[in-house]
């Protein structure tokens, strides 16, 4: 059987010599069994997070944000801060998805669907914190422009929170399309292969009626391509519009031009560190060792040493613009950063994200799993951190020092933010109980060039290879020796 | 529109998706006519080896998006200067740059639902729909080619529809019947 040349450089995506078969029962396995011990009680334990957190959600609406610790002079506090980390996190299914499916990234398909599920979730949980934060959360279709009693009273189109709007819901709506659209033909696999009668009918419903027809594919095919040439623009818009929440105002320490690339690449970088977070978990749980392999996690490793590095750059220049514009309200602000009453948050910020990622320039690192992991954690903490700096150091010490006052978050807020994480979890555990974690059919399609047994290992067959593929190509002698002109 | 019709299939199932490739190249020069082929992950230049016109979804979803973009981009300039006008600092009502963020969400939003939409429509893809599957493993790691035969089809013709499956290294041949639905105007166009 022939198969594509593949250079014996690049590592194989899928381990363990896998036929087509053994992937579809690897992965459709674990969605058909009973669920176990260990995932009924993870999912207990996150749903009774989860429940508290809406309870403590229904208590703020109840009560209104007076129950924050948010002040005339602190007007944004963790709510914001937790919106903007969510956001963020979002970034990387999309990315995974859409970019890397631009740039033929195979390694992709080990991970992309998990990957957009917690962009789904993540982007639920961020969703929240702005209409909790209106106050007024039932009056939060005002935020539309919609034909309306109160004369011709439109949104502000100018205004970037109303871009916010569009953007966050533009891309829940197209992230979830994207998902949904790749899921379907692997839930159709899981239709053709459960014995249950609900379960069947269950799976069939979600399917949609899928079979797989050369027509269907390649209408597929066209729709994924498209979906992420749109989508990839999409993910760097959502983020630079949420930097515009802030860039555009004049708050010293958010009126910066940088903040667009800023806040991008450090929403790629949070969102890497929480899919590495979730699969390594993941991968162990389901024994997916074999289709998620230290080759996806050293690539993933990488694109964290790119986005913490150009992160790391920023908070520099940052500090050097602060000094270099002359202008005393900003080398204020950041002195304040530096050393002011929050140091603790901006010194947390810089170790965790701007020290802690350079660690995977050692290969040895970026190819160790319980170091990942940890570090994944420290990646989360700080990004968590950047948004508490820039929204409430900024804050906390404006133009009229008498105002001037230092914000704590009170109980009420921290559980939200803690219930976010619990329903999140929820979420994603629901998730790889009920639908294949790994695209299937997308990881069968790279089988023949990523298998392990497919990619020619010794000198001896790659000569082969290459002279098997440049006699059948008709350019042996030049393929072989190569010719040069003369002078 | 289209309705319902009963079609037997005379099928062949191959276990590598280069073989199927081969299969439908060989069946297509012995003149055969192809029902359709199955396939568990998509197979790259099987609709060409078969003979499948492209998709002209994607242009579907360039008329959905510039339909977001217009509809963005006239809306806002209609509220800031014809319904509702506000002296925002003397600036101008019609501010092009302000609205580029809203145009671009839009137009990606209409784009992606639409052709989403018209995606799933002429799949025949929605909640409830459950097609006569003819072998379930068509989803998992087998690959099929069918023939559709029907009483017209003669004993030599059906023969040698079963020469090639076998002759190509079809693993199963076999025959069924199943219900399917006559593509309509919109699902040829598309």
């Amino acid at each position: 059987m022939g198969h594509a040349f593949v250079s014996p450089i690049r590592e194989p995506l899928i381990t363990g010599r896998k036929t087509y078969k053994q992937i579809t029962d690897d992965i459709c396995g674990p969605v058909e069994g009973p669920p176990t011990k260990s995932w009924l009680a993870a999912i207990s334990f996150t749903a009774v997070v989860a429940l508290i957190g809406f309870a403590t959600i229904g208590y703020s609406i109840m009560y209104g944000i007076g129950t924050y610790g948010l002040d005339r002079t602190v007007g944004w506090g963790w709510d914001i801060t937790n919106f903007v980390w969510w956001v963020g996190i979002g970034h990387a299914g999309t990315l995974i998805s859409a970019i890397l499916l631009l740039f033929r990234q195979k390694w992709r398909t080990g991970v992309n669907r998990s990957a957009e599920a917690m962009t789904i979730f993540a982007v639920m949980c961020a969703g929240m914190f702005p209409l909790i934060h209106m106050g007024r959360i039932w009056l939060m279709f005002f935020v539309f422009p919609y034909p309306n009693s109160r004369g011709p009273l439109w949104v502000n189109f100018n205004s970037p929170l109303l871009w916010d709007v569009f953007a966050i819901s533009t891309y829940f709506t197209v992230s979830l399309l994207f998902w949904y659209a790749g899921l379907i033909p692997d839930l159709a696999t899981v239709r053709d292969r459960v014995t249950g009668k609900w379960q069947k009918k269950l799976y069939s419903i979600f399917s949609f009626g899928w079979r797989g027809s050369a027509k269907e594919w390649q209408r597929f095919e066209s729709l994924s391509l498209i979906l992420a040439g749109l989508a990839a623009p999409l993910v760097l818009s959502v983020h630079t519009i949420v930097s515009f929440d802030f860039a555009t105002s004049v708050i010293p320490g958010w009126h910066t031009t940088i903040f667009p690339p800023y806040f991008v690449a450090g929403a790629i970088f949070s969102g890497f560190a929480m899919v590495l977070t979730l699969m390594l978990v993941a991968r162990k749980l389901l024994k997916l060792e074999d289709y998620i392999t230290i080759a996806h996690i050293e690539s993933m490793n990488k694109v964290i040493v790119l986005t913490g590095s150009i992160v790391g750059v920023a908070y520099i220049t940052e500090l050097f613009m602060s000094w270099y514009s002359g202008s005393p309200y900003e080398g204020y602000a950041f002195r304040n950063r530096v050393s002011g009453p929050y140091w603790w948050a901006y010194w947390a910020m810089m170790t965790c994200n701007v020290i802690s990622p350079q660690f995977f320039w050692v290969q040895s690192l970026r190819r160790n799993v319980i170091f990942t992991f940890i570090l994944s954690i420290f990646i989360n903490i700080g990004m968590w951190f950047e948004r508490f700096v820039i929204i409430v150091i900024s804050l906390h010490r404006d133009m009229l020092p008498s105002a001037w006052s230092y914000y704590v978050p009170t109980w009420v807020e921290v559980t939200i933010f803690i219930g976010t994480l619990g329903f999140f979890m929820t979420c994603f555990l629901l998730f790889v109980k009920v639908a294949p974690v790994v695209a299937v059919a997308e990881v069968k399609s790279i089988l023949k060039t990523s298998g392990d047994q497919y990619i020619t290992q010794s000198p001896e067959q790659v000569e082969a290879e290459i002279n098997k593929l440049a006699q059948s190509s008709g350019h042996y002698e030049s393929l072989i020796k190569p010719q040069y002109d003369d002078e | 529109m289209s309705s319902k019709h009963s079609k037997r299939i005379l099928y062949g199932l191959y276990e590598d998706e280069e073989i199927l490739l081969k299969a439908v190249k060989n069946a297509r020069a012995e003149g055969l006519s192809i029902w359709n082929c199955l396939t568990p992950f998509p197979v790259h230049g099987l609709d060409h080896a078969m003979g499948i016109k492209d998709t002209r979804l994607h242009t579907a979803g360039f008329v959905f998006g510039a339909t977001g973009t217009l509809t963005a981009l006239t809306f806002m300039s209609w509220v800031n200067t014809v319904s509702y006008p506000i002296n925002f600092g003397g600036k101008p009502n019609l501010s092009l740059p302000a609205f580029i963020p809203i145009t671009f969400e839009l137009t990606v939003l209409f784009a992606s639902v639409g052709m989403v939409l018209l995606y799933l429509f002429i799949n025949r893809l929605a909640p409830g729909m459950e097609p006569d599957i003819l072998d379930p493993r068509t989803t998992s790691h087998l690959f099929l080619m069918g023939f559709e035969i029907d009483d017209s089809t003669s004993k030599a013709q059906i023969d040698d529809v079963r020469r090639v499956l076998q002759e190509t290294g079809a693993v199963e041949i076999a025959e069924k019947n199943i219900e399917e639905e006559e593509d309509g105007a919109i699902r040829q166009i598309f």
